[in-house]
């Protein structure tokens, strides 16, 4: 696709040095996300790549303003538009959210209230941001759902969330996401609940709507295959930080960190030939103790040098950053072909 | 260890295959009211056959729904059967009493797909892997202990941890433990739901190689059920995939994915997210429509009629057998893809089929 410059385009969402401090009584504090940096421009893709526990969710929570006051220190700067998010009072950011910032949720299971009909949780939406009367809501919801691709959506608008089936749930919910057009939509693991040939016509549909309104997506995974088809730039993360962060095709032709590389070697794929064997990356992310001294993937990485410890690397280059003070070089693949 | 009982008594049935399974049905009843009056039945697994041989390993693939792990739970006999027989060794399982399978239940095991559900969190991993022994009443030559702890350094887990709880380990770690446990008797043969699909990629692969180590290392057999056609194609050595409680198409690794004929099989195989942008551009995407339709009240015929863009006639009003249209390849179809490498008298069936589509014998809506 074609090359992203958010700065020549003007960003829409800018995350500045993002980091949420998660505090309990008696323990150490818990740093979820250090230091996030990245833009979103009108009609681009972001993804957000990683495994659980890598802070993915809780930058998403906290650019909409969701996690709760006590207990959780957010520090840096998000501005959507101009606007400090991470300042803005709240009834002034509920106006925002729901009409410029919408977010779909993992689980469609739980994210829908399940004693409330589909048709009065999109509804709501309406005639809450956009004044509409009831009737009107009504025919919009159903123009809504129909453009989702949900069949029958007048009988589905009276209907409650156990009467759909999970990938229509899902399409609900990101038709209420959509109601009022966001200008930013933040995709939170959408289709991780969901089978593979549903899982391809949600995503599709995010597309669609991403080239005609050209809403900002920020699409958050852990699934390398969804990235590789959806997002203009990546931002792989780990421990907290942004480790990588390149445009899709480098990305995924050139991965610079080990992690990401191990990443790529570890999953089973269809275009290549079988007799690899998976390269998993030693360790788990629980094993490791991180934001103390030095990179935190350092214990896990086939390329630890002396320099990876005593502090952490920072996050360098432009176009393609990278956190790492030994990457993995171009003649060193990240899949070695291991005979079984 | 040579701890296993000497059962004796040669197989009645098909030698070569270690399990076989005839017409396997399983129907859950939906009751209505006070009286518990039936008034249907979910179709879970409706009519399902296959083999599997010593040492080989089957993959049991489909999307939600499909009825592949309770397949799974059937043939471990942790439900009962509605109709269908279940073959381990030659002897018939089906409805054995509950007294006579647990000696059976060495032979077979199950690996559950969560990690953290499947493990009681007040008992240690020692009690946990051990349990099996002192179940099945199996005394060790050096104890249980050293036993257990054998299977832990065997399955990568540090021995010494053999007093700690499992919520001290991490999910690749617990995932580890559950396999310990299946092993501990040194069952013959190994099925496992899921076994991977709640944990983390990079820990995905850990598991994954060490399934394939303990095959090659104790000749195990297994039966791997699970939804990612590329952990499949990864660990199988032939696949059958499933749609709403039937099989569709059964083959050896390499054809069904090389040439799948089964509209389903080319469809789902196109929907899976390849990690490399370079490469989508030059794949043909298939996009189904709609969902799986309810098990509960499943179409006629063809059960995936409704979403195949191949469908005609026929395929809503006679179902299509599963038939061996080229060597080990077995397809349930009236319209397969990939049919070149087909034997004679299959193309000919195929051919009379549309025939029979073009020219029904009475009109059909």
């Amino acid at each position: 696709m074609r090359p992203v410059n958010p700065a020549s385009r003007g960003s829409l969402l800018e995350v500045e040095d993002l980091s949420v401090v998660f505090r309990q009584r008696g323990r150490a504090d818990v740093r979820a996300v250090d230091g996030v940096s990245f833009s979103v421009s009108p009609g681009e893709t972001v993804g957000l790549v990683g495994e659980s526990g890598c802070g993915k969710s809780v930058t998403s929570l906290a650019i909409m303003g969701l996690l709760p006051k006590r207990g959780v220190r957010v520090e840096g700067g998000v501005s959507f538009d101009g606007t400090d998010l991470l300042s803005l009072p709240p009834d002034k950011l509920r106006l925002l959210r729901g009409r410029d910032l919408a977010i779909v949720f993992q689980d469609p299971m739980t994210s829908l209230n399940p004693v409330v009909p589909i048709g009065t949780q999109v509804t709501e939406v309406l005639t809450r941001h956009r004044g509409l009367s009831n009737g009107e809501a009504r025919e919009e919801a159903a123009d809504l759902l129909r453009r989702v691709g949900i069949p029958d959506p007048s009988r589905r608008l009276r209907e409650y969330p156990h009467q759909l089936s999970g990938g229509m749930r899902q399409r609900a919910l990101i038709a209420a996401a959509l109601a009022c057009r966001p200008r930013l939509l933040i995709a939170d693991e959408p289709t991780t609940a969901l089978d593979v040939t549903i899982q391809a016509q949600i995503l599709e549909l995010l597309k669609t709507l991403v080239a005609e309104s050209g809403t900002a997506l920020i699409l958050i995974t852990h699934d390398l295959g969804v990235v590789a088809g959806t997002c203009d730039t990546v931002h792989v993360m780990y421990g907290g930080r942004i480790v990588e962060r390149a445009p899709r095709h480098e990305l995924f032709a050139e991965p610079r960190h080990p992690y990401t590389g191990g990443l790529l070697a570890s999953v089973p794929r269809l275009d290549q030939p079988r007799g690899v064997r998976l390269q998993p990356i030693e360790g788990s992310p629980r094993d490791v103790i991180p934001w103390a001294r030095g990179c935190a993937f350092a214990p896990r990485c086939p390329n630890r040098v002396e320099e990876c410890t005593p502090v952490a690397p920072e996050l360098l280059g432009d176009r393609h950053g990278l956190r790492c003070v030994n990457p993995l070089r171009s003649d060193q693949p990240a899949t070695k072909a291991v005979p079984r | 260890m040579s701890h296993r009982a000497d059962k004796g008594g040669e197989g009645v049935n098909a030698p070569e295959a270690l399990l076989s399974v005839q017409g396997l049905q399983k129907h859950f009843p939906v009751t209505k009211g006070l009286l518990k009056r039936q008034i249907g039945a979910v179709r879970a697994v409706d009519g399902v056959s296959f083999d599997v041989r010593q040492g080989e390993t089957l993959g049991l693939v489909g999307e939600s729904g499909c009825g592949k792990s309770t397949t799974g739970r059937l043939v471990t006999r942790l439900m009962e059967p509605t109709a269908g027989k279940i073959f381990f060794e030659g002897h018939d399982i089906t409805h054995m009493s509950q007294s006579k399978i647990r000696p059976l239940r060495r032979d077979i095991q199950m690996i559950f797909q969560d990690p953290y559900s499947s493990l009681n969190p007040r008992h240690t991993v020692g009690a946990i892997v051990g349990a099996p022994f002192r179940i099945q009443g199996v005394q060790t030559e050096q104890g249980t202990k050293k036993a257990v702890q054998e299977i832990l350094e065997l399955v990568g887990l540090n021995p010494e941890h053999y007093n700690r709880y499992p919520h001290e380990f991490s999910g690749g770690q617990r995932q580890r433990i559950g396999i310990a446990r299946t092993l501990a008797l040194k069952p013959k043969m190994i099925i496992a739901d899921e076994p991977v699909s709640a944990l983390d990629v990079s820990i995905q692969a850990q598991v994954v190689n060490l399934l394939e180590d303990l095959q090659n290392e104790l000749g195990l057999t297994y039966v791997i059920v699970a939804h990612d056609l590329s952990v499949i194609r990864h660990i199988s050595d032939r696949v059958a995939v499933m749609y709403l409680g039937k099989i569709v198409e059964l083959a050896d690794r390499k054809s069904l994915y090389d040439s799948p004929m089964h509209p389903y099989t080319n469809a789902l195989l196109s929907a899976v997210p390849i990690p490399d942008p370079a490469r989508r551009k030059d794949r043909e995407r298939i996009r189904l429509q709609g969902d799986v339709p309810s098990p509960l009240n499943p179409p006629p015929a063809c059960r995936f009629h409704t979403r195949c863009w191949k469908a005609q006639v026929i395929c809503k009003t006679e179902e299509p057998p599963l038939a061996e249209l080229a060597p080990g390849h077995q397809v349930a179809c009236h319209f397969p893809e990939n049919v070149e490498q087909a034997t004679a008298p299959a193309a000919a069936k195929v051919a009379q089929n549309v025939e029979e589509a073009l020219h029904p014998k009475k009109p059909v809506v």
